[in-house]
């Protein structure tokens, strides 16, 4: 059944991609949410292009159905904005649409045993990039390195002594 | 007959890419003087073969020789000059030829500048960067050759897809690929150094140069795509976490990362090895840039090419050069000796914690793309991976870093002294401060997090300018002394500056447009007003309008602010003649406020027409941010110290002199 719908999704993204429009030719493209799919209530309205923003348009190239303009996104905004009228949750109503299109439909992953990784990821990485790093300088100075940097007074000196010719006997006197 | 030749060039330039990569690294494996030197005029040769290709195909196309298969799929006789020029590498087969003659073009510059190079070290690079282009080379004549006639020739062609008629769609492909295949070159030194097993800071000081360019065309490239994007796609938007665009932008996290961590290791001798591998990475990221964008194996805006024969071939070479690489690595690595110590406060420090968080952030991004693919090619579930995760991911591991990078500057090498560090960025802290009070004052009620990242980007953009003033003792010593300080100060010191100002300028960019941005979708009749942002839009109503390949509908909007003289904003809807394609040409009013955006939709029942606002507040902080970046790039390239092959011996001399 998924495998069917990924086909006939894969269909169109092909005509997509051959130039062939889906939508018909004088609809303007990049002209997402229509003026008659606005809800009087703005606050209401708010809430329905956020959650817009985080819904897959399932016959797009990687676009939010808030950004698309293909009829399913279209027909997908206005559902949600019905289930926001008869007083659906923001959750309730990320919950309607997922069980009626699959987690497919979700651009911000849910957290589950197939995507832990995922979101785990980045917190790994980093944790193993600090620990190569940290290690890498703790054994830098047991190398051929000196064991200890110098102190601001050596380093002083050392500059003193490179940079005067008589500097070793103020050396010696310090 | 042209297209002929061009098609023997080609064949001949893989001939001799065989040759360059073979003879010169046995030369180098046998220490033979003569088996060496041929790599420079292999190199030269290929280049050049590679040009009479190029010019071949793009004469078929300005010509619109429709007996070329691939002029047919792409172009059009009405198209104009420029974009019939650009649809060379507008389609797939063109846009592979313009990859491996910027990989020769390359290639033939280490051969010409790299007059210092050890004859070895040069005649390796120039053999890996030969193997390189005998890969594309195949692939282009085996998958996906441009010069293949079709008999009979059809009368036109099928023409170029409208959104890419665009002049900074134009320009993008050459400077997204001149940085993709640029970072080539650092990984030819770093396969080079491998097998000669020699690696010391002049490595880094040749590999410099070349990184900093590839850098410096893959900004730019990025940053002329985000803007295409912004108002082509009529949408708005800036950056879409596109797999596609996250494509070019591993490279260039990684690339920037290489940048900083190549610095290390030619003032210090330390962090060689990490290098090594970051060089390599850096463009096992590009291949896979290629790999994901051509193989079709996204499914996303930019992906044209569906045709899964190359896409296995692209994989291949993506498999030998990245693992081959890679397997390299971890034989040889063991040898390289680590140099100088450092203290983790330090500048050493500093730029390990700038290469953690952006190698972190790279490989964020790469997972949040890949991730989607791998789990559907091994259990077959589909799941969507979107701006959402990206943001959660990818801005908290760049908050640390905005943070700590005015500091990197200020620490000394090998110890540093934070709290010395932070007395001199006072004043940019006190800014910072300032931008975070008032931007609370202003946009009280608003996004919580926003002021803090605007005053984040101000933080950034005052720590830049206050590095560069305690350089030249601005306020400490007479002004004279000041500004000859200032003259003296070496060029990739102020490449640095520039750079991380405009990172800073980048920031407050995106979070104010972001968090800022204001939007109106209504339906407009001729002769209504509509109020937004201090704007008063006024829709004075519509005229059809023809193009040289379009007919299109223009609206007609009249903008003022506060009792200007009115501005004429001309949105419009097209519907070019080959292929028949509608798009849409936002009309957009720029200052530095921001950007009022007009989209112009369909024409209602009643006799309006759909129409969309958006203020986007400071948005082109963000291109000017690159673009600031790239310059930065350009003032550090231009400094004599850098200068492509200048010998190593010769940094403590132009150290100590006092002006450049």
């Amino acid at each position: 059944m998924r495998r069917a719908m990924g086909k006939s999704v894969r269909s169109v993204l092909l005509a997509l991609l051959a130039g062939i429009v889906a939508a018909g030719p004088l609809a303007t493209p990049a002209f997402a949410v229509e003026p008659d799919e606005i809800l009087a209530d703005s606050a209401l309205e708010a809430r329905a292009r956020h959650i817009s923003a985080g819904l897959r348009c399932l016959v797009c190239q990687n676009q939010s159905i808030d950004d698309s303009n293909a009829p399913l996104a279209r027909d997908l905004r206005i559902l949600v904005r019905e289930r926001l009228e008869a007083g659906d949750s923001d959750a309730q109503v990320m919950r309607y649409i997922e069980d009626r299109y699959g987690e497919f439909v979700l651009l911000r992953p849910p957290v589950n045993v197939r995507t832990l990784l995922l979101w785990l990821a980045p917190l790994l990485v980093l944790l193993a990039a600090i620990w190569i790093a940290a290690r890498a300088v703790m054994r830098r100075p047991s190398g051929s390195a000196p064991v200890a940097a110098l102190s601001e007074a050596e380093e002083d000196k050392l500059r003193g002594l490179l940079q005067e010719p008589d500097g070793q006997e103020r050396d010696q006197r310090g | 007959m042209i297209v002929e030749l061009g098609h023997f060039a080609l064949v001949l330039a893989l001939l001799v890419a065989i040759l360059q990569m073979v003879v010169p690294a046995w030369g180098a494996q046998v220490r033979d003087a003569r088996l060496m030197a041929v790599a420079e005029p292999a190199a030269l040769c290929q280049f050049g073969l590679l040009l009479v290709a190029f010019l071949a195909l793009m004469n078929a196309y300005v010509t619109s020789d429709f007996s070329v298969a691939n002029v047919v799929a792409n172009s059009h006789s009405t198209k104009p000059l420029l974009y019939r020029i650009s649809g060379v590498w507008g389609n797939h087969e063109g846009s592979m030829v313009l990859w491996v003659l910027i990989l020769a073009l390359f290639g033939a510059a280490v051969a010409a500048f790299g007059r210092n190079l050890p004859p070895t070290l040069k005649a390796n690079v120039l053999a890996v960067q030969a193997s390189i282009a005998v890969a594309f080379c195949l692939f282009i004549l085996l998958t996906s050759n441009p010069f293949l006639r079709v008999d009979p020739p059809p009368a036109d062609g099928n023409g170029l897809n409208p959104i890419l008629q665009d002049p900074a769609l134009a320009f993008h492909p050459p400077l997204l690929y001149t940085g993709y295949v640029g970072f080539s070159i650092a990984y030819s030194f770093a396969i080079a150094a491998l097998i000669d097993g020699r690696l010391d800071a002049a490595w880094a000081r040749w590999v410099r140069p070349w990184t900093l360019a590839a850098w410096m065309c893959l900004t730019i490239g990025i940053a002329m795509g985000s803007w295409w994007a912004y108002y082509e796609l009529g949408w708005g938007g800036w950056w879409f976490w596109d797999p596609v665009e996250n494509a070019s932008f591993m490279p260039w996290l990684a690339g920037t990362a290489l940048l900083h961590s190549a610095v290390v290791m030619e003032k210090r001798d330390a962090l060689k090895v990490w290098t090594i591998l970051l060089a390599i990475l850096t463009f096992s990221l590009s291949l896979m840039g290629t790999f994901l964008v051509r193989s079709g194996v996204l499914t996303s805006v930019h992906a044209f090419a569906v045709d899964p024969k190359r896409g296995v071939f692209i994989l291949a070479i993506m498999a030998l050069f990245t693992g081959g690489g890679l397997a390299l690595f971890a034989l040889r690595a063991r040898d390289l000796r680590q140099g100088g110590a450092f203290a983790p406060i330090s500048r050493e420090g500093s730029l390990v914690l700038n290469n953690i968080l952006l190698t972190t952030a790279c490989a964020t991004v790469f997972v949040g793309t890949l991730y989607p693919l791998l789990l559907e090619s091994l259990t077959g579930a589909k799941i969507s991976v979107g701006p959402p995760y990206f943001d959660m991911t990818f801005c908290p591991l760049m908050l640390p870093l905005l943070i700590a990078l005015p500091f990197g500057p200020f620490l000394a090498w090998k110890r540093g002294d934070v709290l010395g560090a932070a007395q001199r960025l006072m004043v940019a802290a006190m800014l910072a401060v300032v931008a975070l009070a008032v931007s609370m004052a202003a946009f009280y009620g608003g996004p919580v997090l926003a002021p803090f990242g605007l005053a984040l980007g101000v933080w950034v953009m005052g720590g830049a300018v206050s590095e560069l003033s305690y350089r030249v003792r601005l306020g400490s010593v007479p002004l004279l002394e000041t500004w000859r300080r200032l003259a003296s100060q070496p060029r990739s010191s102020f490449g640095t500056t520039l750079a991380h100002f405009g990172v800073g300028l980048l920031v407050v960019g995106i979070v104010a447009t972001s968090a800022y941005r204001q939007e109106r979708i209504l339906v407009m009749k001729p002769g209504e007003q509509l109020a937004l942002a201090g704007y008063q839009l006024a829709f004075r109503g519509v005229a059809p309008a023809t193009g040289p390949n379009y007919r299109e509908v223009v609206g007609v909007f009249d903008v003022t602010r506060g009792g200007t003289s009115a501005v004429r904003l001309e949105p419009s809807k097209r519907l070019y003649d080959a292929p028949p394609q509608p798009t849409t040409e936002a009309g957009i009013n720029a200052s530095w406020r921001g950007d009022l955006y007009v989209v112009l939709g369909d024409e209602q029942n009643d006799g309006g027409y759909a129409v969309r606002v958006f203020f986007n507040p400071l948005v082109r902080f963000i291109w000017i941010g690159a673009l600031i970046m790239f310059l930065g790039g350009a003032v550090s390239l231009s400094d004599r110290r850098l200068r492509v092959g200048a010998p190593g011996r010769s940094r403590r001399v132009a150290a100590a002199a006092p002006a450049e």
